[in-house]
């Protein structure tokens, strides 16, 4: 069912953990539905992202995407990592399964708003369709 | 190295017993239980045989209240949908429970919608059950027809069946009960049980899948929704799939012989199972009543992690076990059951099912108590919820 990228990214999770005196925090998602997912990011002064962690709570899916989206992104510049997608970490990961791209595959919202955050810009809801669920 | 497996309330490895005896009705003895001649004589002598063993098994007084289905949930639809089609002058409520499996609850649904049926979905406690007054003060005027499970496929709990169906007996009501969990488990007589339609599933008690049965109380009126031939007496058409019938056989007479030693054994490893669960991992929470419970049944819930990624971990150690996440049950809600309990979606999502079986052993279970706490350690260091506590 997962391909073994995620299974690799599952198994071997990158930058795990939480960064003390952040620059910029994210999170997505709520119990409700399952996964959550939180990235802490750390900014130089020539606006690059020096370092990224993340948690999350949730399924393969959250777990791999969380993983692989702070591995893409860890060295670039803010610029560079605002053009990361959801799409794009999907394919990172040589894909997802059908009903995992939407409720599991949230981690570049989650590192967007992780850069929002450091900006100053103010929170916007990314998880709409999480909220929306019923029950 | 050996899989362990515990997820057999989802399946059972078929005995080979079982296997072999199934074995010469695929080519050797071929016949059509229907035909005359002794190719067909000697078919149907072996379907009536299976059908007393199942008999005795859940306690039945004519072999002739068994009909053979598909399995589980063709036999729990026979049992509502045929009570509910022949008895809709008498009245178009049906009572049932939160807590059914699905063949039971959308099927209610199919009533609901399609034919003007009018259901009520009864609560249950923390623990799972129902409540024998509920089921009491439900009934209306209307009422045709209580279907309420025997043990719960999920969390374990076992139901007041015999007060339950004492009740639908005094109001002159059918009553069903979905025992699909509990035949080969816990001893089931539809006498004690006061029960008019009773189904079970081969493959749950190391049958074969694809065949289950319907325990059919003489004098009870259905209506058959498989239409064709004259088999098993007009209730349910199609040739019998007698290999499989044959299997259901074998599977119900082993289970009788071996009941009680193997409910001594599953307990055994059950609690081993609870008690190890409960001694070395923190904040966990039983699912499900603790004693009331199938003897092969743990639930837990596991705080902060979620049920996928429990499992997928499980899985990479070559254990194989079940949860209620929404990401295990293909839809995005957790398990119904344990939301009717009164779980939050978050502890629902980090619900774990291991269910033994006959072939389990107490390697099994220690093999599991050595590699749950690290797994559960792993997923909580890297959940945000977890800090947050």
């Amino acid at each position: 069912m997962y391909s073994d990228k995620v299974m690799d990214h599952f198994q071997n999770p990158r930058n795990v953990g939480e960064i003390e005196a952040a620059d910029g925090i994210g999170e997505v998602g709520n119990p409700t539905c399952g996964d959550i997912m939180k990235i802490y990011i750390k900014v130089n002064e020539n606006e690059e992202i020096k370092d990224i962690k993340f948690k999350t709570f949730g399924c393969g899916a959250a777990v791999a995407t969380s993983s692989i989206t702070t591995e893409i992104v860890k060295g670039k510049s803010i610029e560079e990592a605002r053009e990361l997608t959801n799409k794009r970490v999907a394919e990172a990961l040589d894909g997802l399964p059908p009903e995992k791209m939407h409720c599991s595959n949230l981690a570049a919202d989650a590192l967007q708003k992780a850069i929002d955050n450091y900006l100053g810009i103010e929170e916007n809801n990314v998880c709409d369709d999480c909220e929306d669920m019923p029950g | 190295m050996k899989r362990v497996y515990l997820d057999n309330a989802a399946t059972t490895p078929t005995a080979s017993e079982v296997v072999e005896a199934m074995e010469p009705y695929f080519n050797e003895n071929f016949g059509n239980p229907s035909s005359i001649y002794s190719f067909g004589r000697e078919a149907k002598n072996t379907v009536e045989d299976a059908r007393e063993k199942v008999a005795q098994l859940i306690g039945a007084d004519d072999a002739a209240e068994i009909v053979f289905t598909s399995g589980g949930t063709e036999a729990d639809n026979l049992a509502i949908k045929g009570v509910a089609m022949k008895n809709k002058e008498q009245g178009n409520h049906i009572i049932t429970s939160a807590v059914e499996h699905h063949a039971v609850l959308h099927t209610c649904e199919y009533l609901e919608e399609y034919h003007d049926f009018e259901v009520t979905y009864l609560p249950v406690d923390e623990n799972g059950l129902v409540n024998p007054i509920d089921v009491a003060e439900a009934i209306t005027d209307d009422t045709i027809l209580i279907s309420i499970m025997l043990a719960n496929n999920e969390v374990g709990s076992i139901q007041p069946i015999a007060e339950i169906g004492q009740i639908a007996q005094k109001n002159d009501i059918y009553f069903h009960t979905d025992a699909v969990q509990a035949v080969g488990s816990i001893p089931v007589d539809v006498n004690e049980l006061n029960a008019d339609l009773l189904a079970l599933s081969g493959h749950k008690f190391n049958g074969p899948k694809g065949i289950g049965a319907l325990y059919i109380r003489k004098g009870t009126q259905l209506t058959s929704f498989m239409h064709g031939g004259a088999q098993e007496r007009g209730r349910r058409a199609s040739t019998e799939n007698v290999p499989a019938i044959v299997g259901l056989g074998k599977a119900a007479e082993i289970a009788l012989e071996e009941l009680d030693e193997k409910r001594e054994k599953m307990i055994k490893l059950r609690d081993k199972l609870i008690n190890g669960i409960k001694a070395e991992i923190d904040e966990v929470i039983l699912n499900g009543h603790p004693t009331k419970r199938l003897p092969n049944n743990v639930n837990f819930s596991i705080r902060y992690i979620e049920g996928e990624s429990l499992l997928l971990n499980l899985d990479l150690e070559d254990i194989a076990a079940s949860s209620g996440s929404a990401c295990t049950s293909g839809s995005l809600d957790p398990s119904h059951v344990l939301l009717a309990m009164g779980l939050s979606h978050e502890v629902a999502h980090g619900s774990l099912r291991l269910s033994l079986g006959k072939y389990n052993t107490e390697e099994d279970v220690d093999y599991v108590l050595e590699k749950l706490p690290a797994i559960v350690d792993k997923l909580r260091a890297m959940s945000p919820i977890y800090n947050q506590k």
